[in-house]
C-alpha cells in the first residue's frame, strides 16, 4: 500500500503518520510506505490511500480547516475520493474534510473551552468499511485525542442518517469534548472516506504505550491490497 | 535630539554607563544610539550584575560541545548526533499579559533551538504563581494562572513540539511576580549545527520572517526593572506571537540550512534586530551595515529607534553567502515568508545603521555586545530572609495523619496537575516515552537508539532559607529525577529568578546560589551549558523567593520507561537510600510545615552529595539491570506523599515505618538521597545497594486498593487508593472552580 501525506503549512502530525506506516506497519507480511504531498500539489499522484494528518493548517485561522479547503491538493483529494479512493482525516485532517463538504457535520471548540490531550477509550461502532474492517464488532480501543476544536455537532437528520447507514465509526467512550451522541469519527456515504479526531498514528508503536491504532492501518492496507475488507 | 538626564534615566541607564557610552564612542550618541545601548547593556541582554559571578560555572565535560555564549548549549548524544538545550524566562511579560507573555517565551525559547540547526521535540516549563486559595490575589493569580497556561498551549500545540513536563508551584511572594520559565530541546546532527558568527567581507544579511512592527519595544529593559504601578501600563511592551508562523520559520530555516548557503543566523530576540546583528558581528570580528529602509515592515511612519528596539516575534538574521541568496530566497518563498537583503558584512568592526539615507547609529559591535559595564554589587551581606532560624518552641503534634496526608496530596504544590498538562499535545511527533506527571520526562531520537531524559527543579522555600544549600539540592533533584528513570545525568541549564541585585542581601542570594550550583554540577558532573538570569523580579519592592531553576538533561538507551505508578501486588517495597532522618530545624522548609502547619522557618533538608551521587549510581544500575516494575523518588512531602503519587494505578502498599523520630517528621520529612521503587527481586536490588554503600532495606508490600502505613506498631494511615487519587486529581480543578473532567 502506498500512502499520500498531505503536508499543508502548519501540519505538525504528518511525519507521525509518515512514520506509522513506514516504521510500525510497514513489517514483514505488511507492505506498506508512506510519502508527502505538498499542499500546492494538483493530483495526489499513484497512492492508494490518502491521509490529511493532524496540525494547524494555514495556521488554522478563521475556523479549523477552513482554509485548507482552498487548497490545491484538496481539489485532487475531491476527485480522488469521488474515484473511490481511501482517504483518512485524522484531527486537523477530519476537520478539513467537513470544512470541504467530503463528511457532514461541523468540529467545533471543545465542550470545556480548552485544549485536551490524553487517551480516551474509543468504541467501534462499524466494522463495515475499508478502515475497521480488521477491527471487531464493539472492540474497545484507548486511543489519544488532541485537540481544542472536536466537539462533533449537526442536526438531528444529519446524525439519524449517519446511524441509519452505518456511518458511525467510533463513540467515544471516555467524554473529551461533548460530541453530539458520543461521535468521534465518521464516513462518507461511500465508506471510502473516514474522518476522526483521535490520534491512530500516536498509537502504532510499542514503545509509545500502545499499538491501538494499527488495526486501522491494517484494515486499509487490506482493502488496497486485496480489495476486499478483512472477514 | 540633545540627550538629557531625564532622557538617560528613561533609559534605565546610569549617568556612569551614559559616560562609558561617550568614551567607547569618543563623542555622544545620538538618540537612536541610546536606545540600542540601553538595550544592548540591559540586565537582561548583559548580564551586567551577575557575569562575574556566572564564571564560577563549570562548563566544560566529555558530552558538551558548544557550552554557554551561543544560542542554546549543545551536547553529543553518540553516534554523531547532538542535541541543543537552554531555558528561558518570560517573567515579566507574562505577568503584565498572561497568554502572550507565556506564548512569545515559548516562541523565543523554540527560536534559540531552531536558529542552531536543531528541530526542537520537547519543551518543558517551570511556573511560579500566588496562592489560589486564602489570598487576597487568589482570584487575579487563577486568571494568571489560566492564562500562561493557555498561552503555552497555544504555542507549543500549533507549532507542534509536545510540552513533556514541567513543574508548578504556589507561593505568596509570586502573586506580583509570576514566574514562567520555558525550556526547550532540539535534535540535530553534529555536522549539522549552525552558529551565529558572521563572517566574510561583502556577505549579505538577510532578513526572514515576520515583518517588523512597533510591538515589543523596550521589552528587555522592563525586564530588567522592577515593578511599579507604571508598568501595568507596558502592556504595549508585551510581544504578540503567531506560533503558525513560527512553525513556517523552522521549516524553511532546516530547509534553508541544507543549501549549505548560510553563513551564520540568529534569532531576533530581545532587542530584536540590534541584538542579532551586532552580536553576529561581534562574534566574528567583523563589521555589520544595514539600511533600515529595506526591512519588512508592518507599519508605517517607523522611526528607526522603533525598528532597532522591535521585539516583534517570529524573525531570523541571516549571513549568507554572496551570490547564493536566491537560493535562500526560493526557500523562505515557497514558505510564504519574507526574505530580504537589508544589509552586508563589512570590515572595521561597528555596526552601521542607515535610514531614509541618514546614518542613524554607528557603534563598534563590541561595545555593544561585550563592553557592556560588569559590576560587582556589594553581596557581603547575609542572604535575605526574615523566616526564623530556630523551629517553633513546640511543633503541634499531628491530630490525624490520615488527614494530614490528604491535605497535602490536594495541596496546590502537591496535587496532579493534570488540568495544566492535558491542555497541552505532549505526544506530537510521537517520541514521547514519559510524558508529564512522572520523575522525569523522556522522549526518544527516533534517528538513533537513544532516549533524553529531563527534568526542571526549583524551590524557593529552600533557597529563600539557605540559598546555597537550595541551589544544590535542586541540582540533587533533578539528577535525582533522571537517575530514577535510568537515565544519566550530562549537561545542566539554568534559570536563576532573583530580586533586585542592587540590594546587597538579594545579590548575597543570587552569589551564594550561583556558587552552590557550580558546586553541584561539579559534583555530579553536569557542566552548565547556557541559561538565563531574571533579576528584578519585585512588585512595589516586595521580591521572589530566591528560585534558581535546574533544566537537567540525562541519556539513556531507546526502551519501555520505568513508571513510578505500583504495576502489580505482591511486590516488594525497597527505599533506596534508607530512611534519612529529618530533625526539628529541617522540617520547618517542609511542605507538611506549609501546608498543615502554615509555617516556613529553620533550614532545608541536609545534603549528602556524596551519597547522593552513590545513590543515582546504584538506582541506575538497577534500572539497567530491569529489576524493578516502578521507581519513584521522594521529594516533596516525603515519604507519605511519594507512596501516595504511586498508588495512581489502584494499587497500594502496606507500609511499616519504625524510626526514633516523631511520625510527622518520619512520614513527612523531605530528606533528599531516597527512591522508592517496587519489585519482584529484592534481593538482587538490595545487593546491588549493598556494592555501592546505599542503605536501603524492604519496607513493605504492594497491596489492592490500598494504602497503609504502620507506624511503631499502630497503623498511622489507612486510605482507599480511590480517596487518595481523587484528592489528587479533583484539588487543581476546584481551587481553579472549573470542572473536572471535559
Amino acid at each position: 500500500m502506498k500512502v499520500g501525506v498531505v503536508v499543508f503549512p502548519g501540519s505538525n502530525c504528518d511525519h507521525d503518520a509518515w512514520y506509522a506506516i513506514n516504521q510500525n506497519l510497514n513489517r514483514p507480511g505488511h507492505t506498506a510506505s508512506a510519502e508527502f504531498i505538498w499542499h500546492d500539489a494538483h493530483s495526489v499522484g499513484q497512492v492508494d490511500a490518502v491521509i490529511l494528518p493532524g496540525g494547524f493548517s494555514y495556521g488554522d485561522y478563521l475556523r479549523c480547516g477552513a482554509i485548507a479547503r482552498f487548497s490545491p491538493v484538496m481539489q485532487a483529494v475531491k476527485k480522488f475520493a469521488a474515484d473511490g479512493g481511501l482517504v483518512l482525516g485524522i484531527c486537523n485532517g477530519f476537520q478539513i474534510l467537513v470544512e470541504a463538504g467530503l463528511l457532514p457535520g461541523a468540529l467545533i471548540r471543545n465542550a470545556g473551552l480548552k485544549f485536551v490531550c490524553r487517551s480516551v477509550g474509543l468504541q467501534t461502532v462499524t466494522t463495515n468499511s475499508p478502515f475497521t474492517s480488521a477491527l471487531q464488532p464493539d472492540q474497545v480501543l484507548a486511543l489519544p485525542v488532541a485537540h481544542g476544536e472536536g466537539q462533533f455537532v449537526a442536526d438531528d437528520r444529519t446524525l439519524d442518517q449517519l446511524e441509519a447507514e452505518d456511518r458511525v465509526a467510533f463513540r467515544y467512550i471516555d467524554h473529551c469534548n461533548g460530541s453530539m451522541r458520543d461521535i468521534a469519527g465518521i464516513l462518507s456515504s461511500g465508506r471510502n472516506v473516514l474522518g476522526m479526531m483521535p490520534h491512530p498514528e500516536r498509537a502504532c508503536d510499542p514503545l509509545m504505550g500502545s499499538t491501538a491504532g494499527l488495526g486501522i492501518f491494517e484494515s486499509m492496507l487490506a482493502y488496497t491490497q486485496q480489495g476486499v475488507l478483512v472477514k | 535630539m540633545t540627550i538629557t538626564p531625564e532622557i538617560i534615566k528613561h533609559h534605565q541607564l546610569t549617568q556612569g554607563e551614559y559616560e562609558k557610552i561617550v568614551s567607547l564612542l569618543g563623542r555622544e550618541p545620538s538618540y537612536t544610539e541610546l536606545g540600542v545601548f540601553s538595550v544592548m547593556w540591559s540586565e537582561h541582554c548583559s548580564y551586567k550584575s551577575s557575569r562575574i559571578h556566572l564564571k564560577k560555572l563549570p562548563i566544560t565535560g566529555k558530552y558538551v560541545v558548544q557550552g554557554p555564549g551561543e544560542n542554546a548549549g549543545i551536547i553529543g548524544i553518540g553516534g554523531g548526533w547532538v542535541v541543543a538545550f537552554k531555558i528561558e524566562s518570560h517573567n515579566h511579560p507574562s505577568y503584565i499579559e498572561p497568554f502572550q507573555g507565556a506564548a512569545t517565551g515559548v516562541g523565543g525559547i523554540l527560536r534559540d533551538i531552531f536558529t542552531m540547526g536543531a528541530r526542537p521535540i520537547a519543551v518543558l516549563d517551570s511556573l511560579r504563581f500566588g496562592p489560589l486559595s486564602n489570598s487576597p490575589t487568589a482570584e487575579r493569580n487563577a486568571r494568571i494562572v489560566t492564562g500562561v497556561v493557555s498561552g503555552i498551549a497555544h504555542y507549543g500545540n500549533c507549532f507542534g513540539v509536545p510540552t513533556v513536563g514541567g513543574e508548578c508551584i504556589f507561593e505568596e511572594c509570586y502573586a506580583g511576580n509570576p514566574l514562567v520559565n520555558v525550556f526547550a530541546l532540539g535534535v540535530c546532527r553534529q555536522e549539522d549545527v549552525f552558529f551565529a558568527k558572521a563572517k566574510g567581507i561583502g556577505n549579505p544579511v538577510i532578513y526572514v520572517g515576520a515583518k517588523t512592527g512597533r510591538d515589543g519595544i523596550h521589552g528587555a529593559s522592563m525586564a530588567s526593572a522592577e515593578f511599579t504601578e507604571e508598568s501595568k501600563q507596558k502592556r504595549p511592551n508585551v510581544q504578540v506571537g503567531d506560533p503558525f508562523l513560527e512553525k513556517l520559520l523552522l521549516e524553511a530555516c532546516i530547509e534553508a540550512m541544507k543549501t549549505g548557503a548560510i553563513v551564520a543566523i540568529q534569532d531576533m530576540g530581545a532587542a530584536g534586530l540590534t541584538s542579532s546583528s551586532c552580536e553576529m558581528g561581534s562574534r566574528g570580528d567583523v563589521g555589520i551595515d544595514l539600511d533600515l529602509d529595506l526591512v519588512p515592515q508592518r507599519e508605517t511612519g517607523m522611526t528607526a529607534y522603533e525598528m532597532l528596539l522591535s521585539e516583534s516575534q517570529e524573525r531570523m538574521l541571516i549571513v549568507a553567502e554572496k551570490g547564493r541568496e536566491q537560493e535562500l530566497f526560493d526557500v523562505f518563498h515557497k514558505w510564504g515568508l519574507d526574505a530580504v537583503t537589508i544589509g552586508s558584512v563589512t570590515e572595521g568592526g561597528n555596526l552601521r545603521i542607515s535610514h531614509k539615507g541618514v546614518l542613524e547609529a554607528d557603534i563598534p559591535n563590541r561595545a555593544l555586545a561585550d563592553e557592556a559595564p560588569k559590576y560587582d554589587r556589594p553581596h557581603n551581606v547575609k542572604p535575605y530572609r526574615t523566616a526564623p532560624l530556630d523551629p517553633p518552641a513546640t511543633i503541634p503534634a499531628s491530630k490525624d495523619l490520615n488527614a494530614d496526608l490528604l491535605k497535602l496530596v490536594s495541596s496546590a504544590d502537591l496535587c496532579s496537575k493534570r488540568w495544566i498538562w492535558e491542555q497541552y499535545d505532549y505526544q506530537v511527533r510521537t517520541n514521547t516515552l514519559a510524558g508529564p506527571g512522572g520523575d522525569a520526562a523522556i522522549v526518544r531520537v527516533k534517528e538513533t537508539g537513544q532516549s533524553i531524559a529531563m527534568s526542571l527543579d526549583g524551590n524557593g522555600r529552600y533557597c529563600y532559607l539557605d540559598p546555597r544549600e537550595g541551589a544544590k539540592l535542586a541540582v540533587a533533584e533533578s539528577c535525582r529525577n533522571l537517575s530514577t528513570v535510568g537515565a544519566l545525568p550530562v549537561a545542566a541549564t539554568n534559570n536563576l529568578n532573583f530580586g533586585n541585585p542592587e540590594r546587597p542581601e538579594i545579590m548575597a542570594q543570587l552569589v551564594e546560589a550561583i556558587e552552590g550550583i557550580a558546586e553541584a554540577c561539579t559534583h555530579f558532573e553536569t557542566p552548565i551549558t547556557g541559561g538565563n538570569v531574571s533579576l528584578y523580579n519585585e512588585t512595589l519592592g516586595e521580591g521572589i523567593y530566591p528560585t534558581p531553576v535546574l533544566g537537567i538533561v540525562g541519556i539513556l538507551k531507546t526502551e519501555a520507561p520505568i513508571g513510578s505508578s505500583f504495576r502489580s501486588v505482591g511486590a516488594q517495597l525497597v527505599l533506596i537510600g534508607g530512611f534519612r532522618s529529618t530533625d526539628a530545624q529541617r522540617f520547618g522548609s517542609s511542605q507538611y510545615a506549609k501546608v498543615v502547619l502554615d509555617q516556613l522557618w529553620g533550614l532545608p533538608p541536609a545534603l549528602d552529595m556524596d551519597y547522593e551521587k552513590r545513590v543515582h549510581e546504584a538506582m541506575r544500575e538497577i534500572a539497567a539491570s530491569h529489576l524493578v516494575e516502578s521507581a519513584h523518588d521522594l521529594s516533596d512531602g516525603g515519604l507519605a506523599v511519594a507512596l501516595s503519587e504511586c498508588c495512581t494505578a489502584a494499587i497500594g502498599a502496606r507500609v511499616r515505618v519504625s524510626t526514633a523520630e516523631r511520625p510527622e517528621f518520619a512520614l513527612f520529612g523531605e530528606a533528599p538521597s531516597r527512591i522508592l521503587v517496587s519489585t519482584m527481586t529484592p534481593e538482587q536490588t538490595l545487593s546491588i545497594l549493598l556494592r555501592h554503600g546505599v542503605e536501603g532495606g524492604v519496607i513493605g508490600v504492594t497491596i489492592e486498593e490500598r494504602l497503609q502505613i504502620e507506624y511503631e506498631g499502630t497503623m498511622a494511615i489507612d486510605v482507599t487508593t480511590s480517596v487518595l487519587r481523587e484528592s489528587f486529581e479533583g484539588a487543581l480543578p476546584a481551587l481553579l472552580h472549573t470542572q473536572h473532567a471535559v
